[in-house]
């Protein structure tokens, strides 16, 4: 399958190479990756307040457009954007007016009447959110909540706020993604940025039945031998065995994935001792990781929700404060 | 012209300011707030002057700024720091310079976002004037005008002295 990718740079930058769409994070910076992790930071210090509420945002309409069923996610980007003080418009489109046999392009003029400043965007179709961003009119930013087996940038960054917080540096760490590769959005965006922000390596785990033909490619090496790969490992972040997404027998069954790729407890012994253990959630347990490994001292999971809802308020101001300053240099240069 | 101030003198004269305000208010412990970056070193030495135990609080007002509609987020935004509950406490706020009066609003703002104070008292180093709303410091070390393309900054921490320069330069 052949992921669409419209030259990412102008779409989701402006000029001066602030962010404006938040669609990949492909052609990012490290500086740029660097400046939302350090935003997400002080968003974090607004979530430990008695009004966790910064007024950025305030008067602004955020519509949360999911194609694809999704709890977490929806819902920090929603939390996330109330506490910018935006106003939220959830739209479950599964059960909306695109079952009626609206176009997607009728939806979008529809709700951009509406006044919207921002659309975050699910959808099943790798690419979708940047035909949105491509067509959408100037000044309404676009976000990918997720698209299709392509890219979830704003759970990678979340995964890179949260090594950040246990590790404090990216340098000189192995960084293992185990598991369901081939179907994973979570895992290529995970690569990219883990490579931006330079760590000393990424690993991915797999039977070659999950990792994609190009694997060797995507800036990883590759480790079907789970028992080896755990060597040395500063960060294990597992993947959900995505079984919705699973077409055809490429695995014999979940007992045995468990047996060979499952995490638990001696497969990190293997590890160093301070390795931590991620999950984008949701977890399904005795599948891909073992409750009291989930449950256990250095699982971070609940850490990486927390971190969601700041990482992506600093993506929305960010991207909103790209289109807010691209508008004024648009007027400016209307003056004569 | 920064020749011709003294910083001693300067941080003298606030402090007597601070000292007597805190006199005729009958305010014994405030909670000592600095808004980044110059006020939060002139926090630091104010508290050390008055004697203050107590750690200071710092605020990053970018969230708070009341023209992210024309520029946008600050990219260099850190987390505010208030480590003690304002709920019920008297805050002197310090700043480096006041001018418009934009910053200490947003200041307000924020602090009120953490609890209800009791009172806020702000001390600024230097006020320009220009002011564009109705906050005005109840302790300055001095008021300055300047011509309108000049601008004043603090550069510290050690040792703190101020700048002059011309607002067409970066």
């Amino acid at each position: 399958m052949t992921t669409p990718q419209p030259s990412p740079d102008s779409v989701q930058l402006t000029a001066d190479g602030q962010l404006r769409h938040f669609l990949t994070l492909d052609g990012l910076s490290r500086e740029l990756l660097t400046d939302i992790l350090d935003t997400a930071d002080s968003f974090i210090e607004v979530g430990e307040r008695a009004i966790k509420k910064v007024p950025l945002l305030r008067g602004r309409t955020v519509v949360n457009l999911f194609f694809e069923s999704s709890t977490r996610t929806r819902s920090t980007f929603e939390l996330a954007a109330k506490r910018l003080s935006a106003d939220v418009l959830n739209l479950d489109i599964s059960t909306s007016a695109t079952s009626k046999g609206e176009s997607l392009s009728d939806t979008l003029l529809n709700l951009e009447a509406m006044a919207s400043d921002m659309f975050v965007v699910r959808h099943a179709q790798s690419g979708a959110p940047h035909f949105i961003a491509a067509s959408v009119t100037p000044g309404v930013a676009i976000i990918n909540a997720g698209d299709g087996r392509h890219a979830h940038p704003t759970q990678a960054m979340l995964d890179m706020l949260t090594i950040r917080q246990h590790k404090g540096r990216f340098e000189g760490l192995k960084v293992a993604i185990v598991g369901d590769i081939l179907h994973s959005r979570v895992a290529r965006s995970q690569i990219c940025a883990l490579n931006t922000l330079g760590v000393e390596e990424v690993r991915v785990i797999a039977p070659g039945t999950l990792l994609p033909s190009d694997a060797e490619h995507l800036g990883c090496t590759v480790e079907y031998d789970m028992e080896k790969g755990m060597r040395d490992l500063d960060v294990v972040i597992m993947l959900r065995l995505q079984k919705e997404r699973m077409q055809g027998a490429l695995l014999p069954s979940e007992q045995e994935f468990y047996r060979l790729y499952g995490l638990d407890r001696s497969k990190l012994a293997l590890a160093k001792p301070d390795c931590i253990v991620m999950h984008p959630g949701p977890i399904n347990r005795g599948v891909e990781i073992e409750s009291a490994v989930a449950d256990g001292p250095r699982s971070v999971i609940l850490n990486q929700v927390t971190n969601g809802i700041a990482v992506r308020m600093a993506v929305m101001s960010m991207a909103m404060g790209g289109q807010v300053t691209e508008r004024v240099s648009r007027l400016g240069e209307g003056q004569p | 012209m920064t020749a011709l101030l003294d910083m001693d003198e300067l941080l003298d004269t606030l402090e007597q300011g601070v000292r007597n305000m805190l006199e005729i208010r009958g305010v014994d412990n405030p909670a000592i707030i600095g808004i980044r970056t110059g006020g939060v070193w002139l926090a630091d030495l104010l508290g050390k002057r008055l004697g203050m135990t107590e750690p200071r609080g710092e605020l990053d007002i970018s969230f708070y700024r009341d023209d992210f509609s024309r520029i946008g987020l600050n990219p260099r935004v850190r987390p505010s720091s208030l480590p003690f509950e304002t709920e019920g406490r008297d805050i002197l706020l310090i700043d480096d310079v006041i001018m418009s009066g934009r910053t200490i609003r947003a200041a307000m703002n924020e602090i009120f976002d953490y609890g209800r104070p009791a009172s806020i008292m702000l001390a600024t180093l230097i006020d320009l004037g220009a002011r564009e709303l109705p906050v005005q410091p109840d302790v300055t070390g001095k008021a300055l005008s300047l011509k309108a393309d000049q601008r004043v900054k603090l550069k510290g921490p050690d040792p703190l002295h101020l700048e002059l320069r011309e607002a067409s330069q970066p």
